[in-house]
């Protein structure tokens, strides 16, 4: 086994994750505490290098989703396959794995290097390869001139690269990262954000990655599975799950400022189809629906970012009356309601001040727009 | 004018407040342990006198066999009692804390002890050690005929028979303060050891004993506390016998206070002890402060 370790770390760390097969592989997965069923019947197939992110909000599943796979939670029933291998009852260390905690789970009364070394030295690993990969690690992440503080003098954001440096040196395919920056704040959450998708496009480790931030999800996820009372809704990519949400769920938890949405009708008439928001009446033709030719209730949503004002409003345009005003640095939200008096928001450039009481020309393109099913959890038409 | 009274009358209410705590520490603490001190110094006897000495009454003492008894017990109880107390009740916690099925039942059993007061502990104690009718009973009923355990009426062992009792006690109170270190311990501490592959053993050695150093400090300021005013237990577990094999030295103090009528050795004995406890408190305390200034400093 040694010798399998020092033949991997011979080469660059950032090539030997690249050498392992490291996909992983949800099968069926039931988990339950007690009576509680937590997870049921849940399938997931990550691809070697891939990073996916677990995405939902509090009690939705995901952290006991990853902490299946990690294996410090037993499944009651399915399996769960690391690298070709079937590991449902092996125990964490065995995986393959390695984890960074949102608590940072620093081990307090000891040196960040020995945070870093200690798994690898009760593993009985030779001392010149543990400082290797040490110095290795904490060049990666740029902790070097702090190896021999302790966890109390360091910031948050230090600490959880220090965690991050922990669960590098163990040099796994699979690194699993448990909603690791939700106790830093924004500023370090975005410049650890970087830090995180940079290290994996080095490392081209698989990567899984829990956290109810859909900012983070959609900026570092190559898939994003987004979760909502332990069941996946959509697994896609960031790109597709932004603008095709599956359902009103996904469509209302991804993206900010939040998606509107707008009870109406779907009529078809001479000039193709159309939804009827009162006496308004919005072109849709052209809309991709699911199962064609199909009329009644629905919602429209559309996101605040693609509604058309102003000059850029085009023949469609409709008049809306504006009631407020957020500016937010780059652009400014305007809250407008439509005739039939339906509230919706508009980004706007923060160019030429607009005021509550004005009337902004605006329309819904279709290309943008999504329409659901009635009720809060609406399936996409 | 106006401004400034309304803010003497709050600080004279808050002294009026203070006062009798305020009282209470110069008469009671400071007072008598002047007068404790000076007494010591006098070569009173049965009623106090100024008849100076100097240091005539601490020669006595030290010269007096029961005292030095009394103190050797006092090292041999103290060291292991503390030791044997917080090892045995870190273990009981470790061992409640795996999450077993009746914990709170068997957290109120280890707590109860710790509910009756020494004199209580003594005497049963003395009842079950007693070789006619305790232990050793017990095992020569059960047909063995050569089973002896009659430690608390032999010299060299009686003392032990006090950290045993004693450890009863007070092994109940440390669980109970170590599991509350124990559940303060962040979850996912243990988590990241599983993924690091680390034996339980080895986290609990290495991760989490190092982070209770409160948990230890408390239960130690608790059990040397105890040590310091050991008297009941001897008092009713053997009454300082067989001789004087289990005196120690808060018994000293009281038997020459008020039996023997000797108050200036009594005082004397009362001042070497002040004196050994600052001697140890006072360095900690600085000790203390030290760290504390120096992590104000950082």
């Amino acid at each position: 086994m040694s010798a399998a370790m020092t033949q991997a770390s011979s080469q660059a760390m950032s090539h030997a994750a690249t050498d392992k097969r490291c996909d992983v592989s949800v099968k069926d997965v039931e988990i339950s505490f007690g009576r509680h069923v937590v997870l049921e019947k849940l399938s997931l197939d990550i691809a070697q290098s891939e990073f996916i992110v677990l995405l939902g909000p509090s009690g939705c599943g995901k952290s006991t989703l990853l902490n299946a796979i990690s294996g410090l939670l037993d499944v009651n029933a399915g399996q769960i396959w690391i690298g070709g291998r079937n590991v449902t009852w092996e125990e964490p260390k065995d995986r393959g794995i390695a984890m960074v905690f949102q608590s940072y789970a620093l081990y307090p009364r000891m040196s960040v290097r020995e945070n870093m070394s200690f798994g690898l030295r009760v593993a009985g690993m030779p001392a010149n390869e543990i400082q290797k990969r040490v110095a290795d690690a904490a060049t990666m992440l740029k902790i070097t001139e702090l190896l021999d503080r302790k966890p109390s003098q360091l910031s948050g954001g230090q600490r959880q690269r220090v965690a991050i440096g922990r669960a590098l040196v163990r040099d796994a395919g699979v690194y699993l990262f448990d909603e690791p920056l939700s106790n830093l704040d924004a500023q370090l959450r975005a410049e650890l954000r970087v830090e995180i998708k940079r290290l994996h496009q080095r490392l081209r480790a698989t990567m899984i990655y829990v956290t109810h931030d859909q900012i983070e999800a959609l900026t570092l996820a190559d898939r994003i599975a987004v979760m909502k009372d332990r069941v996946i809704q959509q697994l896609d990519t960031p790109q597709k799950i932004y603008r095709e949400p599956v359902n009103r769920f996904v469509a209302s938890f991804v993206g900010s400022p939040a998606m509107n949405f707008m009870p109406g009708r779907v009529e078809r008439g001479a000039t193709g189809a159309t939804f009827s928001l009162g006496d308004l009446s919005i072109p849709i033709q052209g809309y991709p629906f699911k199962s064609p030719g199909l009329t009644g209730a629905a919602v429209l949503g559309i996101r605040p970012e693609h509604v058309l004002s102003g000059a850029e409003a085009g023949p469609n345009a409709f008049n809306a009356q504006v009631e407020m005003a957020e500016p937010m640095g780059a652009d400014t939200l305007v809250w407008c309601r439509t005739p039939s008096g339906a509230s919706f928001s508009v980004r706007v450039d923060s160019g030429p001040s607009i005021a509550p009481g004005d009337t902004l020309p605006v329309s819904f393109p279709v290309g943008t727009l999504s329409l659901f099913e009635e009720g809060p959890d609406g399936r996409r038409l | 004018m106006l401004a400034i009274r309304p803010r003497l009358a709050s600080r004279l209410a808050a002294w009026v407040a203070l006062s009798p705590a305020l009282a209470v520490l110069v008469v009671v603490y400071i007072g008598c342990t002047t007068w404790t001190i000076w007494i010591s110094m006098t070569a009173s006897r049965m009623l106090p006198s100024s008849n100076f000495v100097g240091l005539r009454q601490y020669e006595a003492l030290f010269a007096n066999e029961r005292w030095t008894v009394s103190v050797s017990n006092l090292v041999i109880f103290g060291t292991m009692f503390m030791i044997a107390s917080l090892a045995l009740g870190f273990l009981l916690a470790v061992a409640i804390d795996q999450r077993v099925r009746a914990e709170n039942l068997l957290r109120s059993i280890f707590l109860y002890p710790f509910s009756m007061s020494f004199v209580v502990t003594g005497l049963v104690w003395q009842w079950v050690l007693n070789p006619t009718f305790g232990i050793e009973r017990i095992g020569k009923n059960l047909g063995f005929a050569d089973f002896k355990f009659d430690w608390i009426v032999r010299q060299d062992m009686v003392i032990y028979c006090l950290v045993f009792a004693a450890v009863w006690h007070a092994a109940g109170l440390v669980m109970a303060i170590m599991l509350a270190g124990l559940r303060g311990i962040d979850e996912d501490i243990w988590k990241a050891a599983r993924v690091d592959g680390l034996p339980t053993w080895r986290v609990y050695v290495s991760i989490v004993v190092p982070m209770m150093g409160a948990s230890f400090a408390t239960a130690s300021v608790l059990m040397a506390t105890s040590v310091v005013r050991l008297y009941d237990l001897s008092v009713a577990m053997t009454n300082g016998g067989p001789g004087i094999a289990s005196e120690v030295p808060a018994k000293f103090v009281m038997d020459h206070l008020f039996e023997r009528q000797n108050i200036g050795l009594a005082t004397a004995a009362a001042t070497s002890m002040l004196i050994t406890v600052a001697a140890v408190v006072g360095p900690f305390l600085y000790w203390q402060s030290r760290r504390r200034a120096a992590a104000g400093a950082h």
